[in-house]
């Protein structure tokens, strides 16, 4: 079981003994996600693992104390590998009956609710659609329950700073971080020198917040003996000893993103248009002018894009980036991309669709419009991250692929990779090979093609103010080697059959297997971010002695060589998928093998329990 | 401006020709206007691998195939994103737009309009035959209003853009116009060239398939110094040979047509024109044909700083003493060491 916190809790559910997880859920305003970013610093410095998983509304300022209106931030920690945010929280911080009504169904059986009874008034239950106090009328009674008066406990412990209510009130957050830190025998130093920092302009308000903090954690420490509040401490993972920091999907993209032009040795553009979940790319790389990087904010996201194109056709690395309904806007340019053969690289951080959908929340459901998703024969490759750090790697991956093969990528993402936040061992940049740009700046002999092509099939990158290489390009067919209006039946099959022979032709990294073997019963096969529950379940499964795999693509398309052979070798394959079946679709057409769906499409990332019993289903 | 363009190098004519057989209908505007910008390059000073015509779709995008320069035929209505992207990518380009009034105005608009607020500093010539061509005739943005056509057979209901009042309501620092076969189209581009910033030339095209003649009524040389204001910095603004001019009614606070007798503008109260007039530009682009005679010419050119050079400038501000170290960058914020002791800040 999870945790010493919840000492009767069911051991089957979750085999673990070193994890813990902890949800804290209140109003939009009650700074949630504050809270929860600091609590995933503080066990980062405890050296714990972990993985978090934000979770807000996609309204700015939602009425105080709706159902809709609430915001909430789980983190899984502990002293061995986490992959995911943990399925039911051990913990339940609920700052409001809004919080708690639509939090405390994941709660695992017998897990503790910390609520602040203070905001459970008639007005604040009435909004959370209540007709009876829930702290009172027993309706809780499978979970520990604590109450506190958290508004005025809060009010007490900053009263000598002088704050008006509502500013005192805000410190809230601080006296419940302070109550987790205790529970969780963490620093408090560190925290407080952040605050100090933050607040640097107004001591009083660094003060007032310190003070809560304290508060909360000196409330635990006299607590301890009267309630079911204890104290537990989690040992340190066992890392790599070397440097780390917490990481974000958008952080990891951005900061990826500037490492392949690096290695590129190529200056970035980068148009954006605002966007949920994506825009957090354009904000990061807007702040990176240093790294030669010019990031536009186009009027739209058909502009982005063409902005992108045209900064590429400049002899820059063309990026844009957007989510679902942006990236549908921007399939037009993307087939001009293709048949102007520039190099572009499109950020897809997906969420819940069709049209405007769940803006906030994750879905992998652009699969088919990354792969197919194009007016005519028009190939592209895709590459799908798992994790925030992997996304680093991909979006490096996307831009090797871009500038070597002459054609836009796409990178899939999705809103759980960029919001959630991993530690990140911060890599060696000597250790990655550079893949420097080669423009052709004259004739070479046997006169100058625009369309004539290496052994990759990649046509020349010629800078417009290059002397004596003046040709022009469109979206219109173009002949063979010289790039000319052509419309001629022959030229026009041929120039479609070279178009997918380049995009086949790349060299993508044979396919490994995760964990488990090549060949057996069965594989689990996944991508993108339903890494870390696939894996967590196969491990656990595997402990329990079934044959399983997980085998987890990055290259969408085009796919690994060996991928055929190797889903071949397995009894059952299942795909576990953020949508209706898309990959499982692809894996089919592509292999001919009996590739089963396992879909969740609720907004919500797959438990490894919803794993596990898919495994065990397809083993039965 | 780069190594490349201080070079002296004369062209001519035929330098800026391509070797592509030109595939406009015989007889279309669009010759016409080539020849001109052929004409008028080898004049400005540029040279051909340092300029790139950018365009969308349509007749008149497949400007940049006959053009030996730079072309990039991009998609209907996006040729002003495109340019942005490649100017700042390298703003030492001389960047013209070729864009059309369906795919300018009408699926392009917004693109245009932004490019123009923007002021990035590049020519757009928007050929203006009030009818979309490439698709075979239907009517446009700009069509009048009863036009027939295939998709509108008991005529169009909706009213006209009018490009230039358009431009200049976006933002527009130089706003000219001028027609296929005038012999003045060159001095017009020149002026346009001339100008850093966004240069907005709205070119009348005769669509002589789909839409002929539509401009007969001012265009036509028979009666044409009755029927066009041909605009001249610090010149008045007569036309008809000198008998008539443009003055302000004060107290309507509108343009009107006045007689001037004996050559004596000033009497009639005739205005002089200044191109960095922008209350009279406003109303220099409403101007009715018809009550008024069609203004050509630089009606308003009053230069401001370019997107470009801000985004420059702002870009090498902020990267001002700070050193790209990518490996350093990684290691900001919230950052710990593992050691065998464990994690420590």
């Amino acid at each position: 079981m999870a945790t010493a916190v919840v000492d009767q809790a069911d051991k089957r559910q979750s085999p673990l003994s070193d994890a813990v997880v902890v949800r804290f859920a209140g109003d939009s305003g009650d700074g949630m996600q504050l809270t929860g970013g600091q609590f995933t610093l503080s066990s980062a410095l405890a050296g714990n693992d972990f993985a978090t998983f934000p979770d807000f509304p996609a309204e700015i300022r939602a009425p105080q104390g709706t159902l809709f209106g609430v915001s909430a931030f789980q983190i899984n920690f502990g002293s061995s590998a986490i992959d995911t945010a943990g399925d039911a929280p051990d913990v339940l911080v609920a700052m409001n009956p809004a919080a708690l009504k639509t939090n405390v169904p994941q709660l695992k059986q017998g897990g503790l609710i910390i609520a602040d009874e203070g905001e459970f008034n008639d007005r604040n239950l009435a909004k959370a659609k209540y007709d009876a106090n829930p702290l009172d009328d027993g309706s809780l009674a499978k979970w520990q329950l604590l109450k506190l008066n958290i508004s005025q406990l809060t009010m007490d412990a900053v009263k000598p700073f002088g704050l008006g209510n509502k500013e005192a009130l805000r410190c809230k957050n601080m006296w419940t971080l302070g109550l987790a830190l205790w529970m969780f025998d963490r620093d408090r130093q560190p925290l407080i020198d952040w605050l100090n920092a933050k607040f640097a302009k107004a001591p009083d308000l660094a003060a007032a917040n310190v003070a809560a903090l304290n508060a909360g954690h000196a409330y635990g420490e006299t607590a301890e003996l009267a309630g079911p509040l204890k104290q537990h401490h989690v040992d340190p993972a066992p890392v790599a000893p070397g440097l780390y920091r917490t990481l974000t999907g958008a952080e990891g993209i951005a900061l990826g993103l500037v490492a392949g032009a690096q290695l590129a040795k190529l200056p970035m553009f980068f148009g954006g248009y605002p966007i949920t979940p994506a825009s957090a790319i354009l904000h990061h790389l807007s702040r990176l002018k240093e790294y030669d990087v010019t990031t536009f904010q186009a009027e739209d996201e058909i502009a982005a894009i063409c902005s992108a194109i045209g900064a590429s056709y400049g002899g820059s690395l063309g990026v844009t980036s957007s989510s679902g309904p942006g990236i549908a806007l921007k399939g037009e340019a993307m087939g001009l991309a293709i048949m102007t053969e520039l190099p572009l690289v499109i950020v897809n951080s997906q969420r819940g669709g069709p049209s405007t959908g769940l803006p906030t929340k994750t879905e992998q459901s652009d699969l088919y419009q990354a792969v197919y998703g194009r007016n005519g024969d028009a190939p592209m490759p895709v590459v799908a991250a798992r994790s925030p750090g992997d996304a680093f790697e991909c979006a490096i991956e996307t831009v090797r692929i871009a500038v070597q093969y002459m054609t836009p990528v796409m990178l899939l993402t999705d809103g759980y990779i960029a919001n959630a936040a991993e530690p990140w061992a911060v890599p060696d940049l000597t250790t990655y090979e550079a893949f420097p740009v080669e423009f052709l700046t004259e004739a070479p002999e046997g006169g100058f093609k625009p369309y004539g092509r290496d052994e990759n099939l990649k046509r020349p990158w010629v800078k417009p103010g290059t002397p004596g290489l003046l040709h022009r390009i469109g979206g219109i067919e173009k002949e063979l080697d010289t790039g000319h209006i052509n419309y001629a039946p022959e030229n026009h099959q041929a120039m479609t059959d070279i178009r997918k022979d380049k995009i086949d032709g790349i060299k993508v990294p044979d396919q490994v297997v995760e964990l488990g073997a090549e060949g057996g019963k069965l594989a689990v096969v996944g991508w993108g971010s339903t890494f870390g529950p696939i894996h967590q379940a196969v491990r656990r499964k595997r402990a329990e002695g079934l044959d399983v795999s997980h085998v987890h693509i990055r290259h969408i398309w085009p796919l690994p060589a060996n991928l055929g052979e190797l889903l071949k070798s397995y009894d059952k394959v299942i795909v576990p998928e953020m949508n209706t079946g898309q990959l499982k679709t692809v894996l089919r057409d592509q292999y001919l093998v009996d590739a089963k769906p396992v879909n969740k499409v609720s907004g919500q990332p797959f438990t490894i329990a919803e794993i596990e019993a898919a495994i065990e289903e397809a083993l039965k | 401006m780069n190594e490349m363009t201080t070079i002296a190098r004369t062209t001519t004519l035929k330098d800026w020709e391509t070797d592509q057989e030109v595939r406009w209908c015989p007889g279309c505007g669009d010759y016409a206007i080539l020849k001109a910008v052929q004409r008028t390059m080898p004049e400005i000073g540029t040279t051909p691998e340092n300029t790139v015509f950018v365009s969308g779709i349509g007749c008149s995008s497949r400007f940049p195939y006959y053009m030996e320069t730079y072309g990039f035929h991009t998609i209907h209505g996006r040729a002003p994103a495109f340019a942005t992207g490649l100017k700042l990518a390298n703003p030492d380009l001389d960047i013209w737009i070729v864009t059309g009034d369906g795919d300018g105005l009408s699926i392009g608009g917004n693109h245009t309009m932004h490019l123009i607020r923007r002021n990035l500093d590049c020519q757009i010539m928007l050929f203006n035959n009030e009818i979309y061509g490439l698709t075979k005739g239907q009517y446009s943005p700009t069509s009048r209003v009863g036009t027939t056509s295939p998709s509108t057979p008991y005529g169009s209901v909706d009213r006209p853009a009018q490009p230039a009042a358009f431009a200049l309501g976006a933002g527009a620092r130089f706003v000219a116009r001028g027609f296929d076969v005038s012999k003045e189209l060159p001095n017009v581009l020149k002026a346009a060239h001339a100008h850093k910033g966004a240069a907005f030339i709205e070119i009348f095209q005769n669509c002589i398939v789909y839409n002929k003649d539509v401009f007969e009524d001012f265009a036509a040389p028979k009666g044409a110094e009755d029927r066009q204001l041909w605009l001249k910095q610090g010149e008045p603004m007569i036309y008809a040979k000198g008998t008539k001019g443009i003055a302000l009614d004060a107290e309507a606070l509108h343009l009107k047509t006045v007689d001037v007798v004996d050559g004596d503008w000033q009497a009639a109260g005739v205005i002089v024109h200044d191109v960095t007039n922008r209350s009279v530009a406003h109303m220099l682009v409403e101007m009715r044909f018809g009550e008024f005679p069609m203004a050509l010419g630089v009606l308003y050119d009053d230069p401001r700083p370019t997107f470009e050079a801000d985004v420059v400038r702002q870009n090498k501000a902020a990267a001002e003493g700070k050193t790209a170290d990518l490996q350093s960058l990684l290691k900001k914020g919230q950052t710990w060491t593992v050691t065998e002791g464990g994690p420590e800040l």
